[in-house]
């Protein structure tokens, strides 16, 4: 024991004397299980599949069908941010876990750290009906190599008291006024950094961000100046969504950035709120089930992913949590479900309206002009932890 | 056994994460930067004062339970401190949002009996009130097990001496019950210090714990080294407040 | 004896103190019955609603039964590891004692998130994956300090007298541990034990970087707080759990607390 301790306090020194090394790569770079043939043919399901999930993504109601008709029992563990998926998902998923329905600010993190293996997509007969984007997003996709498949999108969206401000708001200049002092809330999450940068982009053009998740050093600096101004007018920076969604009820606070899913939850608790797409756009998620490099369990796996691209199961998921399937196909049953949620969460909507939408994917430093100028995540989570104070 | 069983945790794993190259720059890192500066005075600073808050606390009700309360209510006081370590900390941090924010129980009592609205929902004052809430248990029982050891003869003495009642407290009493004091103080200190769901729920802007840091460091694979840096500071303060704990005789009261 | 003045102080004291300890649990009571799924003040509506879908919610009743067997497994093993380690340093003299000791508290007062990525690294490390028994090794390191905790501070207080009292009346070794050691520490061994498992019944950080696919109780209740759609339920598991407690508390509090330590006449 004596030892032990000892051996915890020299190996924490030694640990942290350990440089931090790059191994993001670049997009170009074939991750380390880019040459892991995926399966040609989904046999026999093994009877058991574990997954780590959000909250809600594998509810009961469309899970329990799926272990009677597969015979695969799941056991799902949700994770409460990103960073704690990629943490559970080490090693290749450890031999424990089979998949993982990442957003695209984890995607590649566990691609290039050889965590996720490529899928095949030909073994997904809905893949074909995915919204053009989701077939191939920057995201989950490299050199034509699926690591995953997409499962449901939604945007970031300013969210607002409609009693505070009875007229839209259009700019997403409201989440940075004085005006609302100690009145905004928006995500504990560095990919924040992003919004940011997005909202430069459009008001400061001089500083020519193009792609808010490729920042160069003084574009970086002044999305992080921005949000070291916005830090003294926050009440809270939300890290669970029921927060968000009490801070509202509660009238904490009147504007902040949130999913849909907060807006529903709170328009069906009779909370006077509205959401909107400011006009400098939005940054979004798209999320992708991917399969841990060393699944214990592939065949459930792929028997899962075929299931949840079904137009009906995209539907249900998408209604129960509020954001919008990749299945084209899906519209029709979101109609059935609930007349007009469709067109409300933009499923039916063209490619072009793919453009507004800034979808996470992982910062690394190699930008797409192939130079090695670019701030990694790992910058983004120091800058973000400096932010907050 | 028991060696082998906490060694296991103990020689440190991080060790898959080592990176080959020795330095010290995420040391130096935390130096230089002063966000971290703030985070960990704020994170050290928090500790001690919710073990002084507790202390304070629960010094008067272990007294009372120790030397005043029959044996009846003994027993039934000290129940009372035990089940609410049976109501999921989760439940109970969360509970107190309810009562703390903008139209929370507290400003609702506060306006009803018209006083202004206290609006110390989300701020580090709300975190201060929870934490104090949450470990006062912990403070509480050793506490009350030191001042039931406390001869009743000896403050006969003192009294016979002359000493009033509450000098006979301040000069037998809390020296005899100091090593109780001490022993919840180690609970209360270093759980508020490596605790960073607290922060998350109920703090504001501006309420990062070490724990908070070195949690969203740990997501990020190559940065596990300067998590682990980052985990050296508790750690460090942790092993500074045993050593005077133990000179203080805090082991014996555990 | 305190005088009249002083007694009414204590008593509104601890009448506050109370106050201060019970207000959330009841706010956790009366929620369990809440209309909406978000919290608010005043309560929107009572409904009973909640109580069915708990029942019939299979995540909590695996989450519950692995709470409660995580919890005991550990509690045991720290039991047994926690007192033979109480015993084996009570027997030291050497210098090294009081370090020694030192060592044994440090794990308690590590945060639990050094400890938690320490496992899982370590677990990695060697290749196995995260289970049952994961979580049982995370939970034994924080309960074998409290019991061994527990049963040191009642040796140390022991008369050594005692025992060669019954050495004397040429009881062999056996017969002293189980007549008069056993005795003698048997409040204290459920007073850590129960600790202990209160402690591994409630743990999340630790056990978030321990368990693999399965939830455990506190694990179920942060998803289920996450998104808020099964708040009440939350309250509902959590007031289930407080009923069932009040009586085991009640009988370790007489055992060990309500005058049990110091009023053992060995023990002063």
């Amino acid at each position: 024991m004596k030892f032990g301790a000892l051996a915890v306090v020299v190996a924490l020194a030694l640990t942290a004397c350990g440089s931090t090394s790059n191994n993001t790569g670049s997009t170009q770079k074939p991750p380390p299980t880019a040459t892991l043939k995926p399966l040609d043919k989904v046999g026999a399901g093994e009877g058991q599949l574990n997954l780590i999930a959000w909250e809600g993504y594998v509810d009961d109601s469309w899970a329990k069908p799926f272990t009677q008709q597969t015979g695969c029992v799941i056991s799902s563990k949700y994770a409460g941010s990103s960073d704690e998926m990629v943490s559970l998902m080490k090693n290749g998923g450890g031999g424990q876990y089979d998949m993982v329905s990442a957003s695209g600010d984890a995607d590649l993190r566990l691609i290039y750290s050889g965590d996720v293996r490529p899928m095949n997509e030909k073994l997904i007969p809905d893949w074909n009906n995915f919204q053009t984007f989701f077939k191939n997003p920057p995201y989950n996709t490299i050199n034509g190599v699926h690591y995953g498949i997409s499962l449901q999108w939604g945007p970031n969206t300013l969210l607002y008291s409609t009693t505070k401000f009875p007229n839209k708001p259009t700019s997403w200049e409201v989440i940075y006024d004085q005006a609302n002092k100690g009145l905004i809330t928006v995500p504990d999450n560095p990919i924040q950094i992003a919004d940011a940068a997005l909202y430069l982009s459009k008001t400061q053009p001089k500083l020519g961000i193009k792609d808010p998740y490729e920042l160069k050093k003084n574009q970086f600096d002044a999305a992080v100046q921005l949000l070291t101004q916005q830090r003294p007018l926050i009440k809270k920076y939300w890290a669970l969504a029921s927060e968000e969604i009490q801070l509202f009820q509660a009238r904490d606070v009147v504007v902040g950035a949130a999913w849909p899913y907060q807006t529903i939850q709170l328009k069906a608790a009779g909370v006077k709120v509205d959401e909107t797409i400011p006009s400098e756009g939005a940054t979004g998620w798209g999320d992708t089930w991917m399969l841990a490099t060393k699944a214990p369990h592939p065949n459930c796996a792929y028997l899962w992913t075929q299931y949840v691209s079904t137009a009906k199961i995209q539907a249900e998921q998408a209604l129960f949590f509020g954001e919008t399937p990749v299945n084209t196909q899906a519209c029709a049953q979101m109609e059935a479900l609930q007349a007009g949620s469709c067109a409300q969460y933009h499923a039916d909507a063209p490619g072009s309206y793919f453009d507004t939408i800034r979808f996470w994917k992982t910062p690394i430093s190699t930008c797409s002009d192939g130079s090695q100028t670019c701030i990694p995540y790992a910058d983004w989570v120091s800058a973000w932890t400096t932010i907050k104070g | 056994m028991t060696l082998l069983i906490t060694a296991f945790w103990a020689i440190d794993p991080f060790t898959t994460q080592i990176v080959q190259v020795w330095n010290t720059d995420n040391f130096q890192r935390i130096l230089n930067e002063p966000a971290y500066h703030s985070i960990i005075t704020r994170t050290v600073v928090m500790a001690a004062l919710v073990t002084v808050t507790d202390a304070v606390l629960a010094f008067p009700f272990a007294y009372f339970m120790a030397r005043v309360a029959s044996r009846r209510v003994q027993t039934l006081l000290f129940a009372a401190v035990l089940l609410p370590l049976w109501a999921s900390y989760l439940a109970r941090v969360y509970a107190w949002i309810l009562i703390l924010n903008h139209s929370g129980l507290l400003n609702w009592s506060l306006q009803s009996i018209g006083l202004p609205a206290a609006n110390i929902g989300y701020t580090n004052v709300a975190m201060w009130v929870v934490f104090s809430y949450i470990w006062l248990p912990f403070m509480i029982i050793p506490t009350y097990a030191a001042l039931e050891r406390v001869p009743e003869s000896l403050l006969e003495a003192a009294a016979d001496l002359g000493a009033r009642r509450w000098r006979a407290v301040r000069d037998v009493v809390l020296p005899l019950a100091l090593p109780g004091v001490v022993a919840g103080s180690i609970f209360t200190f270093s759980l508020t210090l490596g605790d960073y769901i607290t922060p998350i729920l109920v703090g504001g802007a501006g309420s990062s714990f070490i724990g908070n840091v070195v949690y969203a460091n740990v997501g990020i694979a190559n940065n596990i080294p300067f998590a682990a840096a980052l985990a050296i500071v508790p750690v460090a303060i942790m092993a500074v407040y045993l050593l005077i704990a133990q000179r203080l005789g805090a082991f014996e009261a555990l | 004896m305190e005088g009249f003045w002083t007694r009414m102080l204590l008593r509104l004291w601890v009448a506050l103190i109370l106050a201060f300890l019970f207000t959330p649990i009841v706010l956790i009571f009366v929620y369990a019955f809440n209309t909406s799924n978000i919290q608010s003040w005043p309560i929107p509506g009572f409904t009973t609603k909640w109580f069915a879908s708990t029942w019939d919610d299979p995540d909590v009743r695996r989450a519950l039964t692995l709470s409660l067997q995580a919890g005991l497994t550990a509690t045991g093993l720290a039991l047994v590891l926690g007192s033979c380690a109480a015993f084996a340093i009570h027997r030291m003299t050497w210098f090294g004692r009081e370090v020694v000791s030192l060592l044994f508290v440090l794990p308690l007062a590590l945060p639990g998130i050094v400890t938690g990525i320490a496992l899982n690294a370590f677990f990695s490390f060697g290749g196995i994956s995260l289970s049952v028994w994961t979580i049982v090794v995370g939970h034994t390191t924080f309960c074998i300090v409290v019991v061994y905790n527990n049963v040191l501070a009642r040796l140390r207080r022991t008369q050594g007298s005692l025992i060669e009292a019954a050495m004397d009346l040429g009881a062999n070794g056996f017969q002293v541990f189980r007549d008069i050691t056993l005795p003698l520490i048997s409040t204290s061994i459920v007073a850590g034990a129960m600790l202990a498992f209160a402690l591994s019944f409630d743990e999340v950080i630790v056990t978030t970087f321990t368990a693999g696919a399965q939830n455990t109780l506190p694990l179920w209740i942060f998803g289920a707080i996450r998104l808020g759609q099964r708040l009440p339920e939350v309250n509902v598991v959590v007031s289930f759990v407080i009923l069932v407690t009040i009586i085991p508390v009640l009988i370790a509090a007489r055992l060990t607390g309500g005058g049990g330590t110091g009023r053992v006449p060995a023990a002063r």
